[in-house]
């Protein structure tokens, strides 16, 4: 599903953020990603959400690479990858449906089927019956189950996670972990990238620890 | 059993079916519902900040004002103009101790010339009776024990003599004729006149094109400032796999509208000012025989004014996220 084939990230001036890094990804499995602060676990999400395109080697998703998809097709590209944040980047003006809605709206679905995918998509996250309510007046787990399901709801056969239990606490953190797993079981990839180690040690799945941009464990 | 497993090797699992779903028809009306929701959210958006909203609009409009109001003031202008024909057509006023034998030979002696086309002799007499039905002044110049008016020989130069500087040389020889009294072009004013509309209308030409290109420049800022506002908004839909051509959709239709209102607000403004000058403008006309009529900015002028204006703030807008939006880079 994810191919990373000797992948070397320099920023100007700043030298290798990455180098070097080969891993692959077989669709269904689920990974994290750790490392200290600069390590260049980002810098390796962004290459896969086509925010930068790497300097050297190639990365494959789902097939296609990266390195060669033109201005216009990164769009269509992103749609098969479900980002969700630390932040959670919800739009604080928009209602929970509004927020979930976003992805199916620029795919350019139906007004019914989006309606049934949103509601489909919330019930999964435990959140069926808060559409009309504003990120705002929900709690952090809550706001970030609203992440999640906005990432899920177009059934991208990737997701990608920035610390998304960066800003919750423990038992939250589980849940949300949880959740994740949920959807590996239907057939989904998933790449989380985390520094919390207690949690990820908890769970049995598969670790791709950067150091200085270097792959030393996977 | 057997067929259970053939199909679920086939499908792909749950969460993998395609990436863009419904028909064609259900794409096709998404779309359409999109563009009309893009339509109407920036509508709602520009009433929503309508106060800043009604400043840049005002500011638009009185640009667009200046502009399509110097245009109907030369359109005006030119239509007074336009009812007088230019002709190279000489007047050649004969000293009044001239006798009627010699001005005949006079006028014969012109007509052998080769660059003249007509000549035509007004006698006094003639020229009296012209006065008289023509001037208003009719009893006055009975009061008169004496005709006052000379004797007068209209001469046309032949088309060929388009130039200037031959027309000249030829109302100069006239001049130094010993019959000849006093010789004039004619139409000279009229010449005078249609060129200094033309330098009108080509200064109202720039000075539209300079105002033109500040009302865009104007939009263009005020989207900026838009943009800047749903930054949040445009990096996360890009995230989520927008295409450019649907993060532009609702600020293009944002600079729409903000086109469209200041082009009609422009046409109220012109109208009102164009209403309140019409009655002194009439009086005026009445007092020489009605010899003008005002000319409002008609349907197909308003058309191209609402036209433009709306253009306009689409081009400010395109211009802005053209350059602008390739900056707003997710992180």
């Amino acid at each position: 599903m994810l191919k990373f084939d000797n992948v070397s990230m320099r920023y100007p001036g700043a030298g290798d953020v990455l180098r070097n890094v080969s891993f692959h990804l077989q669709r269904g499995e689920m990974a994290f990603l750790t490392g200290h602060s600069g390590a260049g676990k980002s810098t390796l999400l962004k290459l896969i959400a086509l925010i930068e395109r790497c300097s050297r080697g190639q990365v494959l998703l789902d097939g296609e690479s990266l390195n060669l998809a033109k201005d216009r097709q990164v769009p269509y590209l992103r749609r098969k990858v479900g980002l969700i944040f630390q932040d959670y980047k919800l739009l604080q003006d928009r209602t929970v449906f509004d927020n979930v809605a976003l992805p199916l709206i620029i795919a350019g679905y139906g007004h019914h089927e989006v309606s049934r995918r949103v509601r489909a998509s919330l019930d999964k996250v435990g959140l069926l019956g808060k559409e009309r309510k504003y990120p705002a007046v929900l709690s952090g787990g809550e706001q970030q189950r609203v992440g999640i399901a906005r990432a899920v709801v177009n059934k991208p056969p990737m997701i990608l996670a920035d610390e998304p239990t960066g800003n919750l606490d423990p038992e939250l953190s589980a849940e949300i972990m949880h959740l994740f797993e949920q959807f590996q079981q239907v057939g989904v990839t998933i790449l989380i990238a985390s520094h919390d180690i207690s949690l990820i040690a908890q769970m049995n799945h598969r670790i791709l620890k950067l150091d200085h941009g270097q792959l030393v464990a996977s | 059993m057997k067929h259970i497993n053939k199909k679920s090797v086939k499908q792909e699992p749950r969460w993998q079916t395609k990436i863009s779903g419904g028909n064609f028809v259900d794409k096709f009306h998404a779309y359409r519902n999109h563009h009309a929701q893009a339509l109407f959210s920036s509508l709602g958006r520009l009433v929503a900040s309508r106060f800043s909203s009604a400043m840049t609009i005002i500011v638009l409009a009185i640009a667009i004002s200046l502009a399509s109001g110097f245009y109907i003031l030369v359109a005006n202008l030119q239509q007074l103009a336009g009812n007088l024909e230019a002709s190279n057509q000489i007047s050649l006023f004969i000293k009044d101790e001239i006798s009627e034998a010699r001005v005949n030979k006079f006028a014969n002696s012109i007509r052998q010339n080769s660059d003249i086309q007509e000549v035509k002799l007004i006698t006094k007499e003639q020229a009296l009776e012209e006065f008289q039905s023509y001037s208003g002044f009719g009893e006055a110049i009975k009061a008169l024990d004496k005709n006052p008016l000379p004797v007068v020989i209209q001469v046309l130069p032949k088309n060929s003599l388009e130039n200037e500087q031959a027309l000249e040389a030829l109302l100069d020889d006239f001049k130094r004729s010993a019959e000849v009294d006093f010789a004039q072009m004619d139409m000279q004013w009229v010449k005078r006149l249609q060129s200094i509309m033309e330098v009108a209308r080509r200064g109202v030409t720039l000075l539209s094109l300079l105002l033109g290109a500040g009302v865009l420049f104007i939009t263009a800022n005020t989207i900026r400032l838009e943009l800047y506002n749903r930054r949040d908004e445009v990096v996360i839909a890009k995230l989520v796999g927008a295409t450019n051509g649907f993060i532009h959709r609702p600020f293009l239709y944002s600079g729409f509208w903000i086109g469209f209102f200041s082009g009609v607000t422009a046409w109220f403004i012109v109208t009102t000012i164009m209403l309140i000058l019409k009655q002194p403008i009439e009086t005026l006309s009445r007092l020489y025989d009605n010899a003008f009529h005002m000319l409002f900015l008609g349907f197909a002028e308003t058309l191209a004014l609402l036209f433009i204006s709306s253009l306009l703030g689409v081009v400010g807008s395109w211009i802005v996220l053209h350059f602008q939006l390739q900056q707003l880079k997710p992180e």
